[in-house]
């Protein structure tokens, strides 16, 4: 029985673990979908939780804390989308800098409710009915709002990408604008729109992380989590549904360092682990396959209008 | 809606790039400002702080020439790297490597060797840990396939718990009443400063002279012609017949290696121990990003911008301390110059205008 229990703490603070960085992939796939890489992703979940988190302190309604991170998340993306998409210019050197102004931003704004613990937060929703059933009620049926939300968006996601004429046209956007420009299709709304939409969701995965896995906000929190999203990108081969899969071993991952620590394992080492395992991760993808198959054959490139 | 016609400007003047670069900075400054004020902090009140942290006094000067040391060296290699479009987002670490390599040299090489042995060794040990922690986001781009941002950064945390890894553990001094440092280095391993200040005069000639050679190298050398043309046209690269493998290799190993150097002139200019990565380095890795950028990746600019992001973070640390703002506060500084860095480059290559009628139809 002890066994037992332990096994489902496991479980479910794997899922925990996970849930932030499924909404980032699942946004990043979507801008990456459409040719833009966004490296800002650090950034952005960093200004989600700083704007959860204060909106929840003053207004005591970790609700409209969740929204405020996504439109935040939203509004700092689109400098992202204007320099990639309008200035055509260079997606690492402008993404590394939505992640600088993202932290720092989140820094300043932060500064004053450093070691304030919120009254409240979004608590855990235990699903009626399916909460009860043994092993598997009390891992996937008894978890926060954002794990149920994370999991439906990804699965939304894949389905707009692959069923619907938006998701052809973001996809074409990715792989060939200019015929994508040619069929009637205006490209850089379509990628600003994903770049945006990409925003909202490292948003909610910062506000994940102030007001529903902690209840406090500290400089640094994301953690490097906004860097792993960006390698479960790849190591979900741009498809959404893989996404879940890689996102929960990666929080499985980090949920290790803490199980391992009592054997007497040094915490430096095991603090490498998520890293190490995010280029292990890459380097098995890279064996397999070095030509990446599924990654966008225009990300990264700029696309000029009229061009033809 | 207003619509813009973007057309390729054929002309770049110098004078043109100039102003277009100065007046993207001003830009900066007052988007940095709004920032600030919508973060409710008076940016006049800041920035006179900042100006006078760094430019108001001998003490400001002489403590970002010394910020500047590690910058120019670390922005000398990134501007190499970047010109070959391999983006070293890494020299964090490799500049934390160089720190643990010149350490193992001075505490355990023959500490009775003059200083004139001693501190070389120093730096060829330094230089080859950086260079080897460069090369291993080179050699998994190479072999791999793999995304030298990704794997660069995650080496960014790796070596940060390394390093830390070492000074709880195996490293830790036995004299320093149990704070994880590692011992004094000993007297002839330590930088003679320069009078009255913390500059350590050797390290900056040393990073004058690397980036002035890097700079013939990249111009002038066959070396430096495939750099460009890797940056440039990987495609045509490839025509040309260059090793795209071995440039990649030297250009990571020199960009490694010069912030490995960096690191060495931190701990044995400045603190003469290791401690805490934090420490170590002030986010010098990352600033040098910018650094290399506003140089226009030309090393020899990199003396100019590096000096002048030295001076804003240690204004940087000046507001932080007397308005009690977080060490991100510079991060505001350097993602908004970043982007208007970008920014005017834009304008600098383009002509934009309002487009005509027909146009848009």
């Amino acid at each position: 029985m002890e066994d037992m229990n332990i096994l489902i703490s496991v479980a479910q603070r794997t899922l925990v673990a996970g849930t932030p960085l499924l909404l980032g992939t699942t946004g990043e796939i979507l801008c990456e979908r459409s040719g833009i890489l966004n490296l800002g992703v650090e950034g952005v979940m960093a200004v989600g939780a700083v704007s959860a988190f204060i909106v929840t302190h003053h207004t005591g309604n970790p609700w409209l804390g969740l929204c405020v991170a996504m439109a935040a998340g939203m509004l700092v993306s689109i400098i992202h989308a204007f320099a990639s998409v309008s200035l055509q210019s260079n997606q690492v050197v402008s993404g590394l800098a939505l992640t600088m102004l993202g932290l720092g931003i989140a820094g300043l704004l932060g500064k004053p409710y450093v070691g304030k613990p919120l009254a409240i937060k979004i608590n855990n929703l235990a699903i009626p009915g399916l909460c009860d059933i043994p092993l598997v009620g009390p891992v996937f049926f008894n978890q926060s709002p954002f794990f149920y939300l994370a999991i439906v968006l990804a699965i939304g996601a894949w389905f707009l990408l692959e069923h619907t004429l938006l998701g052809i046209r973001i996809r074409s956007a990715g792989e060939n604008p200019k015929a994508t420009e040619t069929q009637g299709v205006n490209v850089s709304r379509v990628r600003y729109l994903c770049v945006i939409a990409g925003g909202a969701f490292s948003g909610l995965a910062g506000a994940h992380l102030s007001i529903s896995y902690s209840k406090s906000w500290i400089e640094g929190m994301t953690a490097g989590r906004g860097w792993i999203v960006i390698a479960l990108t790849i190591f979900a081969l741009w498809n959404p549904t893989r996404a879940i899969l890689g996102a929960f071993l990666f929080g499985g991952i980090f949920v290790l360092q803490y199980l391992l620590q009592p054997l007497g394992i040094s915490p430096n080492f095991l603090a490498m682990l998520p890293y190490l395992a995010t280029l292990l991760v890459l380097l098995v993808g890279g064996i397999r396959d070095s030509r990446r198959l599924n990654a966008p054959a225009m990300l990264g490139e700029p696309y000029r209008r009229g061009e033809r | 809606m207003v619509h813009f016609k973007v057309t390729d400007r054929e002309d770049v003047s110098a004078a043109g790039s100039f102003v277009t670069l100065l007046l993207s900075l001003i830009a900066g400054l007052l988007v940095i400002g709004l920032i600030f004020l919508l973060c409710g902090v008076n940016p006049l009140f800041a920035f006179k702080k900042i100006f006078l942290g760094s430019f108001g006094s001998w003490y400001g000067i002489k403590e970002s020439i010394t910020k500047a040391i590690p910058l120019i060296l670390i922005g000398g290699g990134l501007a190499l790297a970047f010109k070959a479009k391999f983006w070293n987002i890494g020299a964090e670490s490799q500049l934390l490597m160089g720190a643990i390599f010149g350490t193992w040299v001075g505490l355990n090489v023959d500490p009775t060797l003059p200083s004139m042995i001693l501190v070389p060794l120093m730096f060829i040990a330094g230089f080859a840990g950086g260079a080897l922690w460069g090369l291993i986001p080179a050699v998994l781009k190479l072999r791999f396939a793999i995304n030298e941002v990704i794997s660069t950064l995650m080496l960014n945390y790796i070596c940060a718990e390394f390093l830390t890894l070492l000074i709880v553990g195996p490293w830790k001094s036995s004299k320093k009443f149990g704070f994880p440092y590692t011992d004094d280095l000993p007297e002839s391993a330590i930088l003679t400063l320069l009078p009255g200040s913390r500059i350590h005069t050797v390290t900056l000639v040393l990073a004058v002279i690397a980036v002035v050679v890097l700079t013939v190298v990249i111009y002038k050398t066959r070396f430096g012609y495939e750099v460009r043309v890797i940056g440039e046209n990987p495609d045509a690269a490839k025509y040309a017949g260059i090793d795209f493998g071995r440039t990649t290799l030297l250009i990571m190993a020199i960009s490694g290696g010069m912030a490995g150097l960096a690191g060495v002139g931190e701990v044995a200019g400045i603190h003469h121990y290791l401690s805490y990565p934090d420490s170590i380095s002030s986010g010098y890795g990352f600033t040098a990003i910018i650094v290399a950028w506003l140089a226009k990746l030309n090393p020899v600019l990199v003396i100019f911008s590096g000096f002048f992001f030295a001076a804003i973070l240690v204004g940087g640390d000046a507001i932080q301390i007397s308005l009690g703002l977080p060490a991100a506060t510079v991060d505001v500084f350097n993602g908004t110059m970043l982007f208007f860095l970008i920014m005017g480059d834009f304008f600098t290559k383009n002509k934009v205008r309002l487009a005509s009628d027909k146009e848009r139809a």
